[in-house]
């Protein structure tokens, strides 16, 4: 047989060692007599073991906690507990809904520009790993004194502790308006949570909570007084609801 | 740790690779995984015993980053400030280093699907009917991409200009 008739895909296919012994040989051969071709699958060649060089490293790295499928928890193992959990979303959100009742709806757009930038701001920090935050648990005092100084009113920090969240801590933010907050919480396992605080420019005074999903980003948020707040965390309703209620019965004794 | 689990967490490191190398940084490339493995252990059902769970999971993955793709070219992409993720794995020595990461460079150059191919070729070894499968598209257009991506890759790594005009003699 004289030459082979040889098709791009087949040339690729010897670069990727995806021929049989035989027909490597017959395209080995051609490309003994075609230079340009020989260059060009070996340059691809040389791409695949350059992706590998780069790339292979990464197959030794430990894997990170969050890629671990987390241990169930009791939530998820007892039909029975999800199923309270959700009578008594319906329970809070109503009891809310009845306590702020008298309250005036914010603008929607208010309160979704509200959502939005704390699930951007609560995806931009919490994967931070050295700079989580500008001022640490540590000195929670100056960072409570300093916000409230900042957002022109008193502005409280919730302990979580009995959700098993522990405050990491806050940060300064350009809210859509002016100076916002975030506070930064964190579990044993290093799930973390934001509350996102910022002064009420929509002129309404409460909202019932409420809630939203943004991109991957579960987010309860509610009007108190001069503050809008938002709880955002990748975590399931009920259990972010849990805490939502918990920072809410902290912010009002 | 049940079995499923476990036979799903033989596989992290491959996706996480691959997403490194999709992705460009660390902290998206994590995320892309753990979306990918959230809908995994949420749909493993669907998974049929004995087929292959690597294919599955790299589908599922290819899936979750397009809907990811699409979502982020709407918004603003969302990226924390982490120096680390701007710098990729090394091992090479110092001149290697410098080809490597025009690799690195002139990867994140290449229009997205050709990025895919040529990565579950080059990177996962996978068979062009395995990639077709994963990708949901003819073994044709995987050799296309695949032809057309190396291309662009080897003129760009020869200090080409990037030929995004053609020619007309």
């Amino acid at each position: 047989m004289s030459e082979p008739m040889l098709n791009e895909s087949e040339l690729h296919a010897y670069a990727d060692g995806q021929l049989d012994e035989r027909r490597r040989a017959e395209v080995e051969a051609w490309l003994a007599a075609h230079s340009a071709d020989a260059e060009r699958m070996e340059a691809y060649r040389r791409q695949n073991e350059a992706l590998r060089a780069l790339f292979d490293p990464v197959l030794d790295e430990p894997i990170p906690q969050r890629l671990r499928r987390p241990e169930r928890q009791p939530w998820g193992m007892m039909p029975v507990l999800r199923h309270a959990a959700v009578l008594a979303w319906i329970a809070v959100g109503g009891a809310l809904g009845w306590f702020l009742h008298g309250a005036q709806e914010a603008r929607p757009g208010a309160a979704m520009a509200l959502v939005h930038q704390a699930a951007i701001a609560h995806v931009v920090y919490t994967p931070e790993v050295r700079h989580p935050v500008e001022v640490g648990a540590d000195q929670e005092a100056h960072l409570a004194a300093w916000l409230s100084k900042r957002l022109g009113a008193t502005v409280k920090v919730p302990h979580l502790g009995e959700t098993g969240y522990e405050l990491v801590g806050g940060r300064l933010l350009p809210g859509a308006t002016g100076p916002a907050a975030q506070f930064m919480y964190q579990d044993g396992r290093g799930q973390r949570l934001t509350l996102y605080v910022r002064t009420d420019a929509g002129g309404s005074r409460e909202t019932a909570f409420r809630y939203a999903r943004e991109n991957n980003v579960g987010v309860f948020y509610w009007i108190d007084g001069p503050f809008g707040y938002a709880l955002s965390g990748d975590l399931d309703k009920p259990d972010l609801l849990r805490v939502a209620q918990l920072v809410y019965r902290q912010l009002n004794p | 740790m049940s079995e499923i689990d476990r036979l799903i967490e033989e596989h992290i490191p491959r996706l996480r690779r691959y997403a490194r190398a999709l992705a460009g940084d660390r902290v998206r490339a994590d995320d892309l995984v753990q979306d990918t493995l959230e809908r995994a252990w949420g749909k493993f059902h669907l998974w049929r015993r004995g087929s292959d769970l690597r294919a599955w999971l790299f589908s599922i993955m290819h899936n979750v980053h397009v809907n990811g793709v699409r979502k982020n070219s709407a918004a603003p992409a969302l990226l924390p400030l982490e120096d680390d993720a701007l710098q990729m794995p090394a091992r090479a020595t110092q001149e290697d280093g410098l080809q490597l990461r025009d690799v690195h460079a002139a990867l994140a150059c290449l229009p997205q699907e050709q990025r895919e191919v040529l990565l579950l070729v080059g990177l996962e070894e996978m068979r062009y009917e395995e990639v077709a499968k994963i990708l949901e598209v003819p073994v044709g257009t995987v050799m296309s991409r695949l032809s057309r991506g190396r291309e662009r890759l080897r003129q760009i790594m020869a200090g080409a200009a990037v030929p995004a005009l053609r020619v007309v003699k």
